[in-house]
């Protein structure tokens, strides 16, 4: 698998039906992701951004094209085998954070990792670890509405690592946060890609996407601009920008 | 710099090198360190526009050295400059100029532009998170500082995503 890309699209079409009006949404995306790799995904509302990561993680169904998940197309296995790969291999996180109200934070972080086929002591262990990376230790006898929309969102995101995904989707996981949870979850995020998770991600925020390795912009479904940011230089605030 | 060292003058009466710390110490890691001949000059512009006065104070085995202080006159100009308002940060119009001018001349394609612009910024960005990532939360100067300019990059790519959506 090593020179095998995690996540491979190509000419992957979504044309929604459902009205008068045929309306394409992604039209013909080309798109490659190396292990490792943490690509941000931008471009305006509607240009099909969203719709592209759901269907890359088979929350949407394709109308043409192909999707690869380590070497394995996806797209042509029925539904019930899609959901098995994506609960093996994937990991979402979206704006709003989704957890299962009635269960505790442990329970949500642990569901993942036994649906994908842990035991019941990895699927602890591996809880606990990421709970205490995240600074939640303490919170996870807690239910989801007792935790504020920051501490909710990092629940969110050892969710999706619970089960330690190929890639780790997310759309907009900061779209719904203010600023300093905003700060919690870019370290986090940070944090999770340093130590090799490859991701990618859908984002607005300037500050997220410039974590990323690579960004992609997408106008009217179609990419547009598709390349690696340079490594960052040490400078001063000054130096980056003249506030006058 | 002027009225910086004026404000820092209205504090307490100070020599050059103590302006240039207090300025460090002020605004911290993210502030580009002030050039001490900068200072000295800009010392001197003061005193012969009367804002400043200085005294020579001795030293023992060293040359005198000059601890400026505020006249009336400096203390007035630093109200007038406190009590305006001030100009918000202008709009970065010269890559609007290119934006709207190159295509005419067929020297580059609007497309091309914008996508470069996009990662120039992304660029910066991530520059200002390596910035935060090193300066300490409780820095809270250096760290609004730095806000500061992130906040206004993420309205430049907002922008820019306009003029792609408008112009493309």
């Amino acid at each position: 698998m090593s020179d095998e890309p995690v996540l491979k699209a190509v000419n992957l079409v979504k044309i929604y039906s459902d009205g008068a009006v045929p309306v394409p949404a992604v039209r013909g995306v080309d798109l490659q992701v190396e292990a490792g790799e943490f690509v941000a995904v931008m471009g305006p509302s509607g240009s099909g951004k969203s719709t592209l990561v759901h269907m890359l993680g088979g929350l949407d169904k394709r109308t043409s094209g192909e999707i690869w998940l380590d070497g394995q197309r996806a797209d042509t296995l029925s539904e019930s085998a899609w959901a098995l790969l994506r609960r093996k291999k994937i990991g979402f996180v979206f704006q709003f954070f989704n957890l299962v109200a009635n269960m505790t934070v442990a329970d949500n972080v642990e569901l993942p990792a036994l649906l994908a086929g842990a035991s019941t002591k990895e699927a602890r262990e591996r809880r606990e670890s990421l709970l205490d990376a995240l600074n939640l230790t303490g919170r996870a006898d807690a239910a989801p509405a007792q935790l504020s929309g920051g501490e909710q969102q990092r629940v969110a995101l050892a969710r999706a690592l619970a089960n330690q995904p190929s890639v780790l989707l997310a759309d907009e996981p900061t779209g719904n946060l203010d600023s300093r949870n905003t700060r919690d979850v870019l370290r986090l995020l940070g944090q999770v890609h340093k130590d090799g998770q490859t991701i990618v991600m859908v984002t607005h925020d300037a500050r997220v996407a410039a974590l990323a390795d690579r960004v992609v912009s997408l106008l009217d479904g179609e990419i547009v601009d598709d390349g690696r940011l340079s490594r960052p230089r040490r400078r001063t605030v000054g130096e980056v920008i003249d506030l006058r | 710099m002027r009225l910086h060292l004026l404000a820092l003058l209205a504090k307490e009466p100070a020599h050059g090198y103590e302006l240039k710390q207090a300025l460090e110490q002020t605004f911290g890691s993210a502030y580009p360190s002030p050039n001490i001949g900068q200072i000295y000059v800009t010392l001197g512009r003061l005193e012969k526009d009367g804002l400043v006065r200085s005294v020579g104070v001795e030293q023992s085995n060293r040359p005198n050295k000059k601890v400026y202080y505020l006249t009336a006159k400096g203390r007035d100009v630093l109200h007038l400059w406190v009590d305006e308002p001030t100009e918000g940060p202008r709009v970065r119009d010269e890559f609007f100029m290119k934006l709207v001018l190159a295509p005419m001349t067929g020297i580059a394609d609007r497309m091309v532009l914008i996508n470069r612009q996009r990662r120039h910024y992304l660029s910066l960005m991530k520059d200002l998170n390596e910035l935060l990532d090193r300066t300490p939360p409780e820095d809270k100067i250096a760290t609004l500082l730095i806000e500061g300019a992130m906040l206004h990059l993420q309205a430049d790519l907002d922008w820019l995503e306009r003029c792609q959506e408008d112009l493309s």
